[in-house]
């Protein structure tokens, strides 16, 4: 009479059982467990290798079921490009937040993606710096405040926010580039498309592959996370548009 | 009938999983997990439609869906 | 024999090459068949070599962005457990700190050749020795050390080349071999082994990132929040040195004998040039030797005191092409109980073997118009200073 009970929803076995030390409605874990999913998916995790950031994602290899190398500030984009021209045959991708990739890693990414390494990025963008307390990044909005710009961004001073999606697509090299959100249900499964394709084109062998993913940072924000999904919608959406997109086989489109 | 497991020693109560569920089933307990969080809780398990929207925003993969049959399947994932 | 064509394998005894090349191919037939690089005056012959030579071998060479970028690579590279090799001079290989520092305390393999230049800052392109202190005192953050190798012939840096890839492997630690414009841009016969052979090590596979298969995963890294455990693995770096100190330290001596009043000590490209003053001293009748340290880390420390403390050495001269780096490890290793002295140009300046010549007779003249005086400074062991003032102002 009573039926096979069946799971249609857990934790994905590329995602380790160790409950993470990010802060309560932080959109890493999200994106964690997008990727561990696609790992799955794709069968990779035995010859997947992640190359590990510094920012609030320092430990990402305590929490995934695989091999990671751990690199200085913004260099990920250079140990992949030394581990995957070695070992083209393994999936590498970096973790990396807007410090990291934006900042002190300008030089790496741009040069990685340009000379076409055939490595995976995952971009988090939350505008802002988490680990060492809520500083501001390339990332943040025009009038935004953090403790480095206590009267909001002045752009006269400072300069605009970084598009890094739309910067990285002005190289000529082929590529795969798209930015997503983690904020709501719809924008996460539309996330988690992208980095599959992301993954997919490495798997193929194919090009260069960088989702940039907008995230919340509830604490450093100053809100809670269901007020820091809000307010990504209304302010960081108009000026990082989602759905840019450049695959290899077009340049800039949408 | 589907329903949710949300295991108590990942969850931080963030709340990310009450906002997102569309039969608006789940709501914060009173106490506390040994973290020191106010944990998720169905309060409404009949109303389940095992749409697994709150185990797709939850940041701490600490929701469980299942089912014995039912389940409105809403999108691709 | 042009030396693109002694990299195929030709049988022939010997072939004259340039020393960047020279060190390229070495690196090569040790099987660091992985090399990464940015050009920079005087080494850049080094990345043209490889780049011809690479695909022959079917290596990887790639031309990264920056130094920055080039340290980096390599630790990338260096986790598959493959032998990597990269080559850079001073003002690059300050850029590459960060990232030798991160392979230290991670644990990583990798050969990394400085041909040294004038410095500090942009400098110049000549040769000069004022790496020392960068080279083995760290010159990245944290504790750890590098091994370092210093060359003062072509065939020597060949020889050396091929160690530092089995030792680098032997060790799990980055090794540096400094050179300088000198070696790196001169032409000397070198002879490459027809089979190269060395003993035998464990496995790379043992600890690098090969994939989770059937394995828990594996984190190469050099974060240890908790201070104990961050300890712990400046504890394991450190037995490392140790073993390094007992096993690994080279030098080489050149005429000494109980005639010597005066103990030389040198390496690299001013090494060579001492030999050729001792040589002319020689037939003037004047004895002096040579303690030529071929490791800087681990610094022949044991062999050097037994050299300089015999009781006929009156005074222990230091001469580099730098304001005075090596010179304080000698007066460390000596401590006190013979006058050190110094003699050095910089700036890319190569001493001619007249210069230190008759910096020697000077000596001499001091010595024997004032053992007395010898006597007081040697209790007091700070001479060198005075005869660093000294040498700036004959220049």
């Amino acid at each position: 009479m009573s039926e096979q009970t069946k799971t249609i929803f857990s934790r994905p076995e590329t995602l380790q059982e160790t409950v993470t030390h990010y802060c309560p409605g932080c959109t890493h874990g999200v994106i964690h467990r997008l990727v561990a999913e696609v790992i799955d998916e794709l069968n990779i995790r035995e010859r997947t290798v992640g190359v590990a950031p510094v920012g609030c994602s320092v430990l990402i290899y305590n929490y995934f079921n695989c091999d990671f190398l751990e690199a200085p500030h913004g260099r990920a984009p250079a140990l992949a490009t030394g581990f995957k021209r070695l070992r083209p045959d393994m999936i590498v991708f970096t973790y990396q937040g807007d410090g990291d990739l934006a900042s002190i890693g300008m030089g790496e990414i741009v040069h990685a993606a340009n000379r076409g390494e055939k490595f995976t990025t995952i971009f988090v963008n939350n505008a802002i710096y988490g680990m060492t307390g809520g500083q501001m990044a390339p990332t943040t909005l025009p009038g935004q405040i953090t403790t480095t710009c206590p009267a909001g961004r002045i752009v006269e001073q400072v300069g605009e926010p970084i598009r890094m999606v739309e910067l990285l697509a002005t190289l000529n090299t082929p590529a795969y580039l798209e930015r997503v959100a983690v904020n709501s249900p719809l924008q996460i499964i539309k996330a988690r498309k992208a980095i599959k394709k992301a993954f997919q084109y490495q798997v193929e062998g194919r090009c260069f592959s960088l989702v940039e993913v907008l995230s919340t940072c509830p604490t450093n924000w100053g809100k809670t996370p269901a007020e820091a999904t809000r307010w990504l919608e209304e302010n960081m959406m108009p000026y990082y548009p989602l759905g840019r997109v450049k695959t290899p086989e077009r340049s800039e489109g949408n | 009938m589907p329903g949710v497991t949300i295991d108590k020693n990942h969850c931080k109560g963030c709340e990310l999983c009450v906002q997102a569920c569309p039969q608006q089933i789940l709501s914060m307990s009173k106490e506390i997990t040994l973290r020191g969080y106010f944990y998720a809780k169905m309060h409404d398990p009949s109303r389940c439609i095992g749409c697994r929207i709150c185990a797709i925003v939850c940041p701490d993969a600490a929701i469980t869906v299942n089912t014995n049959g039912t389940q409105f399947v809403l999108f691709d994932y | 024999m042009r030396s693109q064509e002694a990299g195929r394998n030709i049988a022939v005894a010997k072939v004259l090459m340039k020393g960047n090349e020279a060190i390229a191919e070495a690196a090569i037939r040790a099987g660091a068949t992985n090399y990464f690089c940015y050009p920079i005056t005087p080494q850049t012959e080094v990345a043209e070599y490889l780049a011809r030579r690479m695909p022959e071998v079917g290596g990887v060479f790639l031309q990264a962005e920056s130094e920055v970028a080039v340290g980096n690579i390599i630790f990338g590279a260096a986790s598959t457990g493959k032998r990597v090799f990269t080559s850079s001079s001073s003002p690059g290989i300050s850029l590459m700190q960060e990232a030798i520092s991160y392979m230290a305390g991670a644990q990583l393999p990798c050969v990394i050749l400085n041909i040294m230049r004038g410095g500090p800052g942009l400098g110049g392109i000549l040769p000069a020795q004022s790496d020392y202190f960068q080279a083995t005192k760290g010159g990245g953050h944290g504790d750890y050390r590098l091994l370092v190798l210093a060359p003062s012939t072509i065939q020597e840096a060949v020889d050396l080349t091929m160690l530092a890839c089995h030792l680098a492997d032997k060790y799990r630690n980055p090794v540096m071999i400094i050179g300088d414009g000198m070696i790196g841009q001169m032409m000397e016969p070198v002879e490459f082994p027809e089979k190269y052979t060395e003993p035998e090590l464990p496995s790379n596979d043992e600890w690098a990132a090969t994939g989770a298969k059937g394995r828990k995963p594996r984190v190469i890294k050099s974060l240890f929040l908790d201070p104990y455990k961050l300890e712990d693995n400046s504890v394991v770096l450190y037995k490392k040195y140790q073993q390094m100190k007992k096993e690994e330290a080279r030098f080489e001596l050149y005429k000494t004998s109980t005639k010597n009043k005066i103990l030389i000590v040198s390496y690299g490209t001013m090494a060579r040039i001492c030999q050729t003053v001792i040589d002319e001293l020689e037939a003037e009748g004047v004895s002096v030797g040579l303690f030529r340290p071929i490791t800087v880390f681990p610094f022949p420390e044991e062999a050097l005191k037994k050299e300089a403390t015999r009781k006929n050495i009156e005074s222990v001269l230091t001469v580099e092409m730098s304001m005075g780096q090596m010179v304080e490890d000698v007066e460390k290793v000596i401590a006190g109980q013979r006058p050190v002295l110094f003699f050095g140009r910089t700036g890319g300046i190569v001493p001619t073997p007249d210069e230190v010549k008759e910096r020697i007779k000077n000596l001499i003249k001091k010595e024997h118009g004032t053992r007395k005086q010898a006597a007081k400074t040697a209790s007091k062991g700070k001479t060198s200073t005075k005869s660093k003032a000294k040498s700036k102002k004959k220049g």
